[in-house]
């Protein structure tokens, strides 16, 4: 359940974000690289149960998951890792790098305004 | 409605602990490793054969996480290793801010290296970086051969994989194909370091505390 440590930041940069705009956050976009083990439910369940009481509650929740990206060390070409089956497209070499995995992002919230 | 552009990150202020811990280890040009793996998997056995083993050459001091109980730093110290023990209260991963609040504790003058024993869990501890200097990771052979493909996370991001308990394979007491083990890690991270063990008998911990040398000089440049 280290999805309430995410839902605990959601609900943190949202509130913080809401306190500059004035106006109710309705919907917020979220994104993740593929080894942080994020589960849309879990994440979803997690930030109802935080967002109780707040001006958060009843938002909706957009997550984005990216793909893992590595370098060939064979042909330098760069890929997304399928990771049940990882190897380059271009060269089906299985020798590669990988390649930092995409943060846990906050990308945007709609705001309701009067 | 109005459309916000945030681009905040969303575990920023344990990122910030996690900072301040590189900064600390960097500094230091020590070695810090996070050991992760799943319940009874050996973890701490693995930690205290090694702090006995390499006793006058390598001096280990040892964060241990979990969520109840000080068990585990008691077997530690019975080494004479520092350990600060940590509860989690529930929470199944240390956070970097625990981490460094325990680095504070521990005589880091007086250590080669650190481990953070992690909260016994595959998935979590995967998620929240502490600032360490890499992951290691421990599989002992009794929880079966299909974990890297179950949980690929955290075979992807770790340095070494410790494959636990390998004496338990005579015998045929378990069914367990260390080559496909090996074979399905290297596919995820094909720099990972595979040390077959057991802390048990001391059989291939040879090879770890090799590995584990190189990573402290490494650390040192």
């Amino acid at each position: 359940m280290h999805e309430t440590v995410v839902a605990q930041g959601l609900i943190e940069v949202i509130l913080g974000e809401a306190g500059k705009q004035g106006g109710r956050p309705i919907r917020a976009k979220m994104s993740c690289g593929m080894l942080n083990a994020v589960n849309d439910e879990v994440v979803r369940f997690a930030f109802e149960a935080v967002a109780e009481g707040t001006v958060c509650e009843g938002m909706t929740l957009e997550i984005e998951h990216k793909p893992l990206q590595a370098r060939c060390r064979t042909c330098d070409s760069s890929f997304t890792v399928s990771l049940s089956d990882a190897r380059c497209p271009r060269c089906a070499a299985t020798d590669f790098e990988l390649l930092p995995d995409a943060p846990l992002v906050l990308d945007e919230i709609e705001f309701e305004k009067d | 409605m109005e459309k916000v552009n945030v681009g905040a990150r969303i575990l920023g202020a344990n990122e910030q602990y996690a900072m301040k811990n590189i900064e600390l280890l960097a500094q230091r040009k020590q070695l810090c490793l996070n050991m992760i793996s799943s319940p009874g998997s050996g973890k701490t056995t693995i930690l205290v054969r090694t702090i006995s083993d390499l006793k006058g050459q390598l001096r280990i001091g040892v964060i241990e996480g979990d969520i109840q109980t000080d068990i585990d730093a008691q077997r530690v110290r019975a080494t004479q290793a520092p350990a600060i023990q940590v509860n989690t209260q529930g929470a199944c991963h240390l956070s970097a801010r625990q981490v460094y609040e325990a680095l504070g504790k521990l005589p880091l003058d007086a250590l080669d290296a650190i481990v953070i024993e992690n909260v016994g869990n595959l998935v979590c501890p995967s998620a929240l970086e502490l600032g360490e200097t890499g992951k290691i990771v421990v599989l002992s052979v009794a929880e079966g051969d299909d974990k890297p493909v179950k949980y690929p996370g955290i075979f992807a991001k770790s340095k070494a994989l410790l494959v636990n308990k390998i004496d338990l394979l005579r015998g045929g007491l378990v069914d367990f194909d260390l080559d496909r083990v090996r074979a399905d890690a290297r596919r995820l991270n094909p720099d990972i370091a595979i040390f077959p063990l057991s802390a048990r008998t001391g059989e291939g911990m040879g090879d770890w505390y090799d590995w584990l040398g190189a990573q402290v000089r490494q650390s040192r440049l």
